[in-house]
């Protein structure tokens, strides 16, 4: 059985339908790239996956678990951590209390996870609000590393970073794929840099996925009529 | 240390030597106003658990002060009477030890904050003001109209409670017992912000959605603050009554509730010593301008007007120099 499923979702903002046919799975220790054009519904699909948005039609399981009515803080229970787009850490505390704030037992722990962003401890007494975008980006992957997800779910993570940051961000999702064998889902454009991680892709096309499978079997056709690059 | 430190220990340190210094100088009755900013402050420490950390603008909280001060005023009236509060199922006497009447304060006003946390927390904003506005006002008539326990005339208890191994009647003495409490208070107040409760609890006043991301439910949360900063006000109620001797409806009044929010904006929303600056400044204007004129509430109302206007961290912020606090 696989680790995330989810199979026909359907979900509507209100009276607007957002996603119509949206079926994904991940197994244990794999790294999903879910790709697609602005507006095509991944951030929508995450938003179901993590009870921000409710399931209209279709079934959603983690770990044999239904997912759908679930509360959002259940759910990240469960073990699903969410780095949401926008880099959103708490801006009010300081980055070690953003760390300790949500933090549960388990492999990741504060030595752990300033190992893999040493920025961190360096700036650990300093108001989130005043860290870089890059540096929240990497407090808020840090943040969901804190709660011990076996699914970590990263919605643009690099989006609007200065290229050397970048790099540093996607060398650290490299090192907990490689490490750690945390299923990764991975919500980018960036082609080149999401090849050298994941192991399978979806593609979304207007709320429903249209083609899934190896990600080294994506063509250039594909990508050039549903992504655009 | 931090300015803010510093100010807090100029607080504390002031707190303690103004009825030291009466002591020397005879004037008891400054020692009961010292006394009366001690049991304000604590009682506004409790608000500001859910005001300052939690952001829950709480118009309710007498409810707890009120809960505090007729477990007082109820265990206190059956000793001196000497009637047992219950004979059937089993046999319930009064009291007239503090310690026994603080746990009795403390158990039932976090039980009360429970019962209206759990449901006025599924609110938000201008709504869950008027909830707890609307409870304030059901204790309040219902303590109107209970006639076994004075009704609107409210309760007298002769002697003060009595604390194993002091003289409580002593102004200095039960000045102590308050002020060690308020200590005490500050003290879980300061580690409680400190701890992933009170860190999450912060972040969830940012953004409720994130907190639940990170697994943890933004309500329960709120539900916990909220019993907690309850039986902090709570036991402020007990020792307000022990302090006057009497209890009567208007420890429930939604007046009450807005005086300590009062002591809270005017010290500093979320700073620690906050509450103390408040409830020191309200006093000895009380005292002071009170003495000129009767409407001497028109300044306090000006004094706010400017505080909000032009210093948003209270006092403690304006000295302090951090506009918000907690970053």
């Amino acid at each position: 059985m696989s680790l995330l499923d989810l199979r026909g979702i359907e979900a509507a903002y209100g009276a607007s339908q957002a996603l119509f046919d949206v079926n994904l799975a991940l197994e244990p220790g794999e790294v999903l790239a879910m790709m697609g054009r602005n507006g095509m519904g991944k951030t929508s699909t995450i938003k179901v996956i993590c009870g921000m948005l409710p399931v209209m039609r279709g079934t959603l399981s983690f770990d044999g678990h239904d997912l759908a009515g679930m509360a959002s803080h259940r759910i990240a229970r469960l073990g699903i951590g969410l780095v949401p787009e926008g880099r959103r850490c708490f801006t009010n505390l300081t980055v070690r209390e953003n760390l300790i704030a949500a933090a549960r037992a388990g492999h990741w722990d504060l030595a752990r996870v300033e190992a893999l962003f040493p920025r961190l401890e360096e700036r650990e007494r300093q108001n989130a609000g005043t860290l870089s975008g890059g540096e929240q980006q990497m407090l808020a992957i840090g943040r969901a590393l804190m709660t011990n997800p076996r699914l970590l779910i990263l919605d643009e993570a690099t989006e609007g970073l200065a290229p050397l940051v970048r790099q540093e961000i996607w060398a650290a999702i490299a090192t907990l794929k490689r490490e750690t064998g945390m299923a990764l889902l991975v919500v980018d454009k960036s082609l080149r840099e999401l090849s050298d991680i994941a192991d399978k892709a979806v593609i979304l096309q207007r709320g429903a996925s249209v083609w899934a499978g190896e990600f080294g079997d994506l063509s250039s056709e594909l990508t050039e009529r549903y992504i655009g690059v | 240390m931090s300015r803010e430190s510093l100010i807090n220990a100029g607080l504390i340190g002031g707190l303690l030597a103004v009825p030291l210094a009466a002591l020397f100088l005879d004037a008891p009755f400054t020692i009961t106003l010292a006394t009366k900013v001690a049991i304000l402050a604590l009682a506004g420490v409790g608000l500001n658990i859910a005001l300052g950390l939690g952001g829950l603008v709480s118009l309710g909280h007498a409810v707890f002060f009120g809960i505090g001060g007729y477990a007082m005023g109820i265990l206190a009236s059956h000793a001196q009477s000497f009637s047992p509060l219950m004979e059937w199922p089993l046999l319930i006497e009064g009291t007239k030890s503090m310690p026994v009447i603080w746990l009795l304060a403390v158990v039932a006003s976090a039980f009360v904050a429970l019962a209206i946390g759990a449901i006025s927390l599924r609110t938000s904003g201008v709504y869950f003001i008027m909830i707890t506005l609307a409870f304030g006002q059901m204790f309040y008539y219902f303590a109107i109209s209970w006639p076994a326990y004075g009704g609107e005339d409210g309760l007298s208890i002769y002697v003060r409670n009595g604390f194993p191994g002091l003289n409580t009647l002593a102004p200095i003495q039960f000045f102590a017992i308050c002020f060690v409490i308020l200590l005490a208070a500050l003290w879980f107040n300061a580690r409680l912000a400190k701890s992933p409760f009170g860190l999450a609890l912060n972040a969830a006043r940012q953004s409720a959605v994130r907190v639940e991301t990170v697994g943890l439910s933004p309500f329960r949360l709120r539900l916990l603050a909220f019993v907690i900063s309850g039986a902090i006000t709570g036991l402020a109620g007990a020792l307000f009554a022990d302090l006057n001797r009497f209890v009567s409806p208007t420890m429930f009044s939604w007046q009450l509730s807005g005086e300590i929010m009062v002591f809270i904006i005017l010290g500093g929303v979320g700073r620690l010593c906050g509450p103390l600056a408040g409830a020191a400044l309200f006093i000895t204007l009380e005292h002071f301008l009170g003495g000129l004129s009767e409407f001497w509430l028109i300044y306090l109302g000006a004094l706010l007007l400017i505080v909000v206007l032009f210093a948003r961290g209270g006092i403690i912020g304006l000295l302090a120099g951090r506009k918000v606090a907690h970053g």
